[in-house]
């Protein structure tokens, strides 16, 4: 029986468990999978390697999306006043229509399209004859329609292979409408071999098109962007909210609750904090060359991971006010998180989880359940690359197959004119002494027991199997996998889109996330999957009757 | 203001879409494909297009919804996607052994030129078909019509299934269009009553609306079975409900087994369920149920009791186009006025419909096909209406506008019971009443003055 209510302890070993998994594959892709599936040895810096970011294999059903759903959706999508529009048939725009969360506080009358869906919606003829005239002509119907201030054009897979040029219509538009900016992204969905290329597309484009436009001075002080952080749920907010306690001023975040505005003034930030590596640890390179702002590798969700991830900003600025109120609002807000990690704790201690999602949230959310005594059995990542499994230090040998060599690598220079490095050489050494490490992630494997699986890319197929063999108390990942799991008779908990819950980060999100977790696996309606006469089948009782 | 930057002012627009009312014909094609038994759906294209698709019907129907992808890659888009399905097909039968593959095309695989019936030799002459499996195929550019478009030439190609063999099954098949499980069911219920064998294909009942038992089937028990099938040649008849998604399959098989079709409008409301009713009854030769008769009593006998309420309200409407034209015809048969009528979904004879159900009614309609939401909320600033009857994406215009919404349609992604309460036939009708009713009645109470608040209804 493999319902939850049910269930017996069962001795695993996990070379069996991934044995087990690759046991129906044909021989290729049981070769190719066994790669992407590692026994965690939990020590840093030497972990075994795990093969990533490569092609899924046709016909095994994946988690993943394409480089469309990480451009459009992912990145672009939370930026609050500038229109995007989809240069395609019209499933790619409608499919990515308001599904992200993307949650937004524009004001009574300030822009926000995030309401809205844009598209060419091409036809046949569009195809056969190019699509050029037409997407100039939307772009001009929209900007009369609107005003906006800026519009992202995006390619789905016909656009690349009709060969509609897109960038050159993005820079005529802009040259003639004069107060609108206007760019193009080529993440047809066919690009690279997830979302991933889609970020880095996007990133690459807001980086070349946005960022340093706007030089009229940022106010405030501790200036830092917030890099890959993207508000699902409210998180940005939440963590907002913090940061304006402490006193830290973010310019930017790239892209949560973002506007136009924030990206092109996010090179006055003394401070890059990175929160998703995978989608943007590249942008931080790119601001630390161009204009001299250094980054540090953050972690907003867990109420300790907060804590710490807000002594490193502080400690970074070198300011002491900022060092004390820093305490003073972790000490604050402390106790009630306490209180309540206590309260469920009495339930959660000991119980399992298994967390599939993004390319950094497997590795996040780790700090969460740690904190409510629960053990990741196995995790792994949708999109990740070998860095964010094994650790940045493994970068230098990371093979660039041919997926990743059509993803444009930007060359950055220093600003010549706005490059300014924010600590000098000396300061930074200062700094990593006291134990402030820069441009530093260890990735997952290091925050995961021995013996624990990690594996990439899982697919539905393994999902099934983990669950079936190992039963967890909890899985996470993506709407795609919820309903089979929840059939299986386990919980199911959705970490790109929080099941319409949240926010989980900083310290009233991490109390949400203990009592979200509590109640997925403490309820009794898991207990209702049999029937009485199922339970007992045998007639017995009968004869009361006759 | 939700969406703030929808200005009052209807203005012409030929490049941009804003806010569609439709999407891309894989959808309807995975749909459908879902509603034959044991069958995995394929989406031959990249991994997003897969992605998306499972994810807004799982979404919509809070059931796994399994599918497979080609997962293109560039390299794929020059060189063609042959190597990847034949790759997929071998995997698919080796890993999750479906009795079916419904392969259906994307914008991708179809502007390369893919040749879908090539690859599918090219699968059998290689064995990666293993005996007793099938795969079918069918042409789904995104870039032509929209998920109905995909609906219908999934469904299209089941009928590759039918054989004739010269023996009569006594059968009539019946093709039900894009709509729900819980509808499938409630046609099937209605056959029944009526003493009417059916082969229903696609039937999505018990596919998308399984029981939760703490085990998960790849493949639930429901769905037409490929037996079902190859049976369909040898029916009495075919009844298609709906032009858009139904009629294309339903007069290939006329043509490839001499099974003879009618194509009528679905079944919602009042006369189109009298008519399907009607059909049925003389294709199969049968007097009709007297628990047919009552349930279509107790149909009129709340639009008799309950007129006032509804009588002359004004309706918005968008939909797809056979559910839209139904549901018009039914809120006009009431004294309703559906003054705004929108479909995503391309068609002239979509309007010319709109117009002849709503000709000399005493209203005037606006009406369009390819249209959007954007120009439904338009029309709605300059008219406004006592209900909006939409998909979920409806209630950012219903909040905006302070208009009651009933989510009908698809994707309903916000609100549960259409997988299992119907609302074709005349007990989906009397649900659809009570919908409407509900709805009208509850801003009634929202608004009514203290001094005048009602107790009785």
């Amino acid at each position: 029986m493999a319902t939850a209510t049910k269930k017996k302890m069962v001795q695993w070993e996990p070379a069996d468990v991934k044995a087990e998994l690759l046991k129906k594959y044909p021989p290729k892709v049981a070769r190719k999978r066994a790669k992407q599936i590692m026994i965690n040895e939990a020590l840093e810096n030497e972990t075994p390697e795990i093969t990533a970011n490569v092609r899924t294999t046709p016909g095994i059903i994946t988690m993943r999306g394409c480089t469309y759903a990480g451009c459009k959706g992912v990145i672009m999508g939370p930026t609050r006043d500038i229109v995007n529009l989809v240069h395609g048939p019209i499933g790619c725009s409608f499919y990515a229509w308001l599904t992200r969360r993307n949650q937004t506080d524009a004001g009574t009358d300030g822009e926000n399209y995030i309401n809205y869906c844009f598209s060419t919606d091409m036809q046949e003829q569009d195809i056969i004859f190019g699509g050029e005239k037409k997407l100039a002509a939307a772009v001009q119907e929209i900007y009369d329609l609107m005003h906006p201030k800026s519009i992202a054009i995006f390619a789905t897979c016909p656009v690349g292979l009709i060969g509609d040029d897109i960038h050159t219509i993005a820079k005529n538009m802009k040259e003639k409408l004069g107060d609108c900016n206007v760019y193009a992204f080529s993440c047809e969905g066919y690009k690279g071999v997830s979302q991933s290329a889609g970020h880095h597309i996007a990133n690459n484009q807001v980086f070349r098109h946005i960022v340093g436009e706007n030089d009229t001075p940022a106010e405030g002080e501790f200036k830092i962007n917030l890099l890959g952080e993207y508000n699902i749920g409210g998180d940005g907010f939440e963590i907002d909210r913090i940061f304006k306690k402490c006193g830290i001023t973010n310019i930017a975040t790239f892209s949560g609750n973002s506007t136009y505005d924030q990206f092109a003034t996010a090179h006055q930030a003394d401070l890059n904090a990175v929160m998703c590596h995978r989608s943007i640890n590249y942008v931080a390179d790119m601001l630390e060359t161009k204009f001299g702002i250094p980054w540090v590798k953050v972690n907003f969700i867990g109420a300790n991971a907060t804590a710490k991830s807000l002594r490193k900003i502080a400690a970074y600025f070198e300011d002491q006010a900022l060092i004390d109120r820093v305490e003073a609002v972790i000490k604050e807000e402390m106790p009630e998180v306490e209180e309540a990690v206590t309260e469920v704790r009495t339930r959660t201690e000991g119980k399992t989880a298994m967390l599939f999602v993004g390319g950094s949230r497997a590795h996040h959310y780790q700090e969460l359940f740690k904190e409510m005594g629960m053990k990741v059995l196995s995790a792994g990542y949708e999109f990740a690359h070998r860095d964010d499994y094994e650790g940045r230090q493994v970068l230098p040998n990371l093979k660039v197959d041919a997926d990743s060599r059509n993803i444009e690598e930007i060359e950055v220079e220093a600003d010549e004119t706005r490059f300014n490095p924010r600590k000098t050489p000396e300061q930074l050494a200062a700094l990593e002494d006291a134990g402030l490490k820069f441009k530093h992630y260890d990735g997952l494997a290091p925050e995961m027991e021995e013996g624990t699986l990690i594996i990439d890319d899982l697919n539905q197929y393994e999902a099934e199997k983990l669950v079936e063999l190992m039963k967890p108390d909890i899985f996470c990942a993506g709407i795609k996998e919820k309903f089979s799991i929840m059939k299986l008779g386990v919980p199911m908990k959705q970490l790109h889109s929080y099941d319409s819950g949240g926010p989980y980060a900083g310290f009233k999100g991490a109390i949400n996330f203990y009592e979200e977790i509590d109640r997925l696996t403490s309820s009794n309606v898991w207990s209702y999957l049999k029937a009485p006469w199922q339970e007992n089948p045998e007639l017995t009782a009968a004869y009361v009757w006759e | 203001m939700l969406l703030r930057h929808t200005p009052k002012e209807v203005g012409e627009r030929k490049a941009v879409t804003i806010n569609p009312a439709k999407t891309c014909q894989p959808i309807g094609a995975m749909y459908a494909a879902l509603g034959i038994h044991g069958c995995l759906p394929h989406s031959h294209g990249s991994q997003g297009c897969c992605s998306y698709h499972r994810s807004t019907l799982t979404r919509h129907y809070k059931e796994p919804i399994s599918a497979a992808t080609s997962s293109f890659t560039e390299g794929a888009s020059v060189f063609g996607g042959q190597a990847n399905l034949l790759q997929a097909i071998n995997n698919i039968f080796s890993v999750y052994e479906p009795d079916v593959i419904a392969v259906h095309t994307t914008c991708l695989s179809e502007t390369i030129g893919d040749d879908l019936p090539q690859i599918r030799k090219k699968a059998q002459t290689e064995g990666k078909i293993p005996e007793g499996k099938y795969v079918i195929g069918a042409s789904t550019p995104s870039y032509v019509g929209s998920h109905v478009t995909g609906f219908s030439n999934m469904v299209k190609s089941m009928v590759e299934f039918a054989e004739k063999t010269g023996k009569k099954n006594g059968k009539i098949n019946i093709i039900p269009g894009w709509v729900e499980p819980s509808d499938m069911e409630e046609i099937k219920r209605m056959a029944k009553l009526t003493g009417v064998d059916t082969i229903m294909f696609p039937d999505t009942s018990g596919v998308l609306n399984a029981p939760m038992t703490g085990e998960y089937k790849m493949f639930p028990d429901g769905g037409t079975t490929v037996a079902e099938l190859k049976s369909s040649g040898d029916s009495t008849g075919t009844l298609a409900l709906g032009e858009w998604c139904s009629a294309d399959a339903a007069r290939l098989l006329d043509k490839q087994c001499k099974v003879p079709c009618k194509v009528l409008d679905m079944p919602f409301g009042l006369k189109a369920t009298d008519r399907f009713v009607d059909a049925m009854r003389t294709i199969a030769g049968v007097s009709v149920a007297d628990d047919l008769a009552i349930e279509r009593g107790q149909l009129v006998d709340m639009i008799t009791d309950m007129h006032q309420y509804f009588y002359k309200k004004k309706v918005a409407i968008a939909g797809d186009p056979d559910q839209v034209i139904a549901m018009v015809e039914f809120l006009v048969s009431i004294d309703m006025c559906p003054v705004h009528v929108v479909t995503g979904t391309p068609g002239k004879k979509f309007e010319k419909r709109i117009k002849e159900i709503t000709k000399d009614k005493g209203f005037e309609v606006n009406v369009k096909a390819k249209g959007d939401l954007f120009l439904l909320h338009q029309w709605m600033q300059n008219e406004p209406v006592d209900l909006l009857i939409c998909n979920t994406y409806g209630k950012y215009i219903a909040r905006d506008e302070d208009v009651p919404l009933m989510r009908w349609g698809f994707p309903i992604l916000d609100r549960q019971g259409h997988q299992y309460f119907p609302t074709v036939g005349y007990k989906g009708g009397l649900r659809l009443l009570e919908k409407i009713l509900g709805l009208l009645l509850d801003r009634k109470d929202r608004d009514d003055p203290e001094g005048t608040f009602e107790l009785v209804l």
